[in-house]
């Protein structure tokens, strides 16, 4: 039997590993990819809280929508970032993306 | 008539716009534009003298109307009003017609004087409005449009004196004369406005009422002496007189107006009109009247040693308009008045002699004039008369005046003053005939020669001339309803002929004449001799006390240090602090921008570590941590 709790698991440990790949990758793809993962721990969340809490209402389902969304238009907007930070730099390391500092 | 008494100021208003837009560059249009003007107000004011000495208007009972012309309510329960009114009694209607009869005169007198000056019309559009603003003046039923008017009559005078705006002397003469009057405007504005905070109105006859409630006697006592300012400035009394002996600088027409009917009566104007303040108050009465003692003998020894013929009228102006105010501190406002009166039209006569004069000679030097009496006959013989007056020689108009004002002093119990009025007396006559002995009589001395006036100027000084034979008689003292029964304050008293007075200012009046005869007629005691005598009196007096010298002094060391001192608190007290804060958020801005490193992985960790700190607060009590 698979519990609410075994979903939880499965979303905190998407989100570690997205959250590991955002604070540790040097590419910027890679961190893109890894707050993708983030956002899709926190959609496996709220689609399981939706079914197992409070079936008969989608509001649940709706947020996992909402943030699909969000999280689409957040990757167009970074990518064209990284697409313009390779034209500058040549690479896309983060680490050398030092421009807001002082 | 007393009914379009507003008409009187409104005439020469209008003439000014009409002369500076239409006529102005047709001369004569111009000249007769003024002259019409001035001339119906004449006409007018003379309808509202007899019609008010007729018709039983008296001090007690004025005509008075007025509109409303603001009228704002203020905080609690009271409306802060102001009225655009006139008030006619006989001390107004008197006042109109020796105003628009001088203007009239002057006016005449200007076509002669003027004429050939490329500022011609200007100059009528000015003498116009300066006209009007006085008659307003006069005819104010509340201190703020008195103020109002007062304010305007500055701004012509500086207009005027600096007529002949491209002499630096004349152009720093008007800016004097300006700034030395704000001083004293200021002090007559905060005046009235105390009595507008005590009582609530700024209407004459209301405040004349509402004076024996007044809530603090104190209070009082300041805002008088605060209003006394205003005449101080005016009227040109120590130690605010620096101004007028610099208006010399103006033409001589002008001089005339602002010597005889306008500016400077208007000081006295407003201590006549404001005469129950003053007279409730017996501290601000004394100071009035040792204010204008003071001057008198003040400005009468800096006259005896000037050699510029319109200095020495000026001085002589300044004297008596402080045997005016004092007559006003001593208690009778009719003597003043009086005086005011009389003096108005011999003054006048005297400068538009000294006009007549300088228009031949082109020279205001007394020591290079003489011998005039052959060329200038209708001039030097008016002059002489005039002279004769103001030297009180009996029974000229100015002898009976000054009398009037001695009289006062004398049975008012003021002994000091009445001495001093009697030294002063001396002083007058003895240089006004010392002025007649050199500029008219005696030898010529450079060589000048005189040439008669035209008639447009000859005959103001003929019709003055007359006038100050016949003007002594409205005010003499065995006429019955004369001047002192129709100008009074309080009872209509009528004062019995004093001979001691009389024969007593007389005689010193002789003396004087005398005495300039000796030293400047017959020449049998020297001039130089007595002045290398005293040597340091004569330049002290030459140098007019060194009064404009200690302003200078005052201004250039006292304003301007305390000017530097507050630049200084300025540049480093107050832009010290606000530059200090900005230099403080610069600078630890400096400091915390090395917080930034630039690295993103580094924000984000730095982010997710907020997160969980926020969220681990949050949930504390939620999964059993402190509650």
């Amino acid at each position: 039997m698979i519990t609410l709790n075994h979903y939880l698991m499965l979303g905190g440990v998407l989100f570690v590993i997205g959250l590991f790949g955002a604070l540790a990758k040097k590419n910027a793809i890679a961190v893109l990819m890894g707050i993708e993962l983030m956002l899709n721990a926190v959609n496996i969340n709220l689609a399981a809280f939706n079914r197992f809490l409070n079936p008969d209402k989608v509001v649940g389902l709706v947020f996992a929508i909402f943030v699909i969304v969000v999280a689409a238009v957040e990757v167009a907007v970074g990518l064209a970032i990284v697409i313009n930070l390779y034209r500058q730099r040549l690479n896309t390391s983060v680490d050398e993306a030092d421009w807001l500092k002082w | 008539m007393i009914r379009y008494a507003w008409l009187v100021p409104l005439f020469p208003a209008l003439a000014f716009p009409v002369i500076a837009f239409i006529t102005r560059r047709l001369r004569t249009l111009s000249a007769l534009v003024g002259i019409g003007a001035i001339a119906a107000s004449f006409v007018l004011s003379l309808g509202i003298l007899w019609e008010t000495l007729t018709s039983g208007v008296t001090m007690e009972k004025p005509v008075e109307y007025a509109l409303s012309w603001l009228a704002l309510p203020g905080a609690k329960d009271w409306v802060l009003k102001i009225e655009a009114g006139v008030l006619v009694d006989p001390l107004s209607a008197v006042m109109l017609l020796v105003v628009t009869l001088v203007a009239l005169l002057v006016e005449i007198y200007s076509v002669g004087y003027m004429h050939g000056d490329p500022g011609f019309s200007v100059f009528f559009g000015y003498l116009s409005l300066f006209s009007a603003s006085m008659l307003g003046l006069v005819l104010a039923n509340n201190f703020f449009m008195m103020f109002f008017f007062w304010e305007l009559v500055g701004l012509c005078s500086y207009l005027l004196i600096g007529f002949y705006f491209h002499k630096p002397e004349a152009a720093r003469a008007s800016l004097k004369a300006f700034v030395v009057n704000r001083v004293a405007d200021f002090g007559f504005m905060l005046g009235f406005f105390y009595l507008f905070l005590m009582f609530k109105t700024f209407n004459f006859r209301e405040l004349a009422e509402a004076l024996p409630h007044a809530p603090h006697m104190g209070l009082l006592a300041v805002a008088a002496t605060l209003i006394f300012a205003g005449p101080i400035g005016k009227s040109a009394q120590f130690p605010l007189h620096v101004w007028l002996p610099d208006a010399m600088e103006g033409p001589t027409p002008v001089s005339a107006l602002i010597h005889a009917a306008t500016m400077v009566a208007a000081g006295v104007y407003l201590l006549a009109r404001a005469f129950v303040l003053f007279a409730s108050i017996p501290e601000v009465s004394l100071l009035v009247a040792y204010v204008g003692g003071f001057t008198a003998l003040f400005a009468a020894t800096i006259a005896l040693t000037q050699r510029d013929i319109k200095r020495i009228l000026a001085y002589s102006t300044m004297s008596q308009l402080g045997y005016m105010i004092m007559a006003m501190g001593v208690g009778s406002m009719t003597a003043g008045m009086f005086h005011l009166t009389t003096h108005a039209i011999f003054k006048a006569l005297l400068f538009l002699g000294a006009g007549s004069v300088i228009h031949a000679l082109h020279e205001q030097d007394i020591f290079r004039m003489g011998g005039l009496a052959k060329d200038m006959k209708v001039t030097t013989a008016t002059f002489v008369l005039g002279a004769l007056a103001l030297a009180g020689i009996p029974p000229l108009a100015g002898f009976w005046s000054k009398d009037e004002i001695l009289l006062a002093a004398y049975s008012n119990g003021y002994t000091g003053l009445y001495i001093l009025g009697t030294v002063v007396a001396f002083l007058t006559s003895f240089y006004m005939f010392r002025l007649i002995f050199v500029a008219f009589f005696g030898r010529r001395r450079a060589g000048l020669h005189g040439h008669e006036s035209p008639k447009c100027m000859t005959v103001p000084l003929i019709i003055l001339a007359t006038l100050t034979v016949v003007a002594g008689f409205i005010g003499a003292p065995f006429v019955p309803h004369g001047f002192s029964s129709w100008v009074y304050f309080g009872e209509p008293h009528h004062l019995e002929p004093n001979y001691f007075v009389m024969v007593t200012s007389t005689l010193v009046a002789i003396l004087g004449i005398y005495l300039a005869w000796l030293i400047y007629g017959k020449e049998v005691i020297s001039a130089e001799a007595l002045a290398q005598r005293w040597r340091s009196i004569h330049t002290v007096l030459y140098n007019k006390y060194y009064i404009d010298e200690a302003y200078l002094w005052f201004f250039r060391r006292v304003v301007l240090g305390l000017a530097e001192a507050f630049h200084w608190h300025d540049r480093h007290v107050v832009d010290g602090i606000f530059d200090g804060v900005g230099d403080t958020v610069r600078w630890s801005g400096y400091r915390l921008r090395y917080l930034h490193s630039g690295s993103l992985p580094v924000y984000a960790l730095v982010f997710f570590a907020a997160v969980v700190v926020f969220v681990l607060w949050v949930a504390t009590p939620v999964i059993g941590g402190i509650r």
